[in-house]
């Protein structure tokens, strides 16, 4: 079964990545993106086919590994 | 004192910390490994050093943290054991909840490779006695994440609790906001444990212990260990 994580900067920590890409896209000419924020994906191929067993194994793994809580949050999703 | 250096994948400044160890306990330190399940007998000081602890993969730190290793670091924490992190050091420190707060990407995103300022917050430290109380003394950084954060709570918290070790200042040692370079909240460069036996710091104090590095600012932090244990 296959499960996606996102995680995120945490709103109001500062992202300066996602600044660096505001900057960039606004030097292209794009106009009107008010904010950018960046994070990652990290697709995971797990054994388990119970969809929401599936779901918290990988909401465990997040929490222990994938995201630092302190600055970022993060979503599960099955795919 | 008997001190041990923790290799990771990734790990290089453990020959400066080495030279910075042997000079003041006139011994050469254990090398201790990341796959390693236990410490050695009588181990005093466990030092993380700098580097790029695997590639800085997912986050700084972030699989160090997690490496066999940490499990009997955790424990010597917790037995009131001392621990030194520079650097990734500090990060794998706070990705082990060994210390509260988060490094991010330097503010202006820019890798910082040049010479610091920091104050000397409190000399009443396994790790500061040798210093003066507000001493102002200068040190090598070189990181890319060293922009200290965390919830205002545990900020205020460790302001009350007496355990930011050294802050980034100008010359004259003012903690101005201009002074952090890496962006670190209320120009936090080290903190301490609740005991005050664990610091994580950013700068690298081991890299001017001899005049022919070019200073000697960082010798007291060794001097301060080795008088301690």
């Amino acid at each position: 079964m296959k499960v996606r994580v996102t995680v995120m900067p945490k709103s109001g920590v500062l992202d300066p990545q996602g600044k660096a890409i505001g900057h960039a896209l606004a030097s292209l000419g794009f106009a009107g993106v008010s904010e950018v924020r960046a994070g990652k994906v990290i697709e995971l191929e797990l054994a388990e086919t119970d969809p929401a067993r599936a779901k918290g194994q990988a909401e465990e793994m997040a929490r222990k590994l994938l995201a630092n809580t302190v600055i970022e949050s993060f979503r599960v999703e099955l795919v | 004192m008997k001190a041990g250096i923790v290799i990771f994948p990734g790990t290089n400044r453990e020959r400066d910390m080495a030279i910075a160890l042997e000079r003041v306990t006139g011994a050469k330190p254990q090398v201790l490994w990341h796959r390693d399940t236990a410490l050695p007998e009588g181990i005093d000081l466990v030092v993380l050093c700098g580097g790029f602890s695997y590639g800085d993969y997912l986050r700084c730190g972030a699989i160090a943290a997690r490496s066999p290793i940490m499990r009997p670091i955790a424990d010597h924490a917790a037995r009131g054991g001392l621990i030194l992190g520079v650097c990734n050091g500090f990060q794998i420190l706070c990705e082990a909840g060994l210390l509260p707060g988060a490094l991010l990407r330097n503010a202006g995103l820019r890798f910082l490779s040049m010479d610091c300022r920091m104050r000397v917050e409190r000399t009443d430290t396994p790790f500061t006695a040798h210093y003066r109380r507000g001493q102002v003394i200068r040190a090598p950084m070189a990181h890319g994440d060293g922009n200290y954060i965390a919830d205002e709570a545990t900020l205020d918290r460790l302001e009350d609790e007496g355990r930011v070790a050294f802050r980034y200042v100008t010359e004259a040692g003012e903690a101005v906001p201009e002074a952090a370079l890496n962006g670190a909240a209320r120009n936090i460069a080290g903190i301490y444990s609740e005991n005050l036996r664990v610091l994580g710091l950013m700068p690298h104090p081991e890299d001017l212990v001899d005049p022919l590095m070019g200073g000697t600012d960082g010798l007291a932090l060794f001097e301060s260990l080795a008088a301690a244990a």
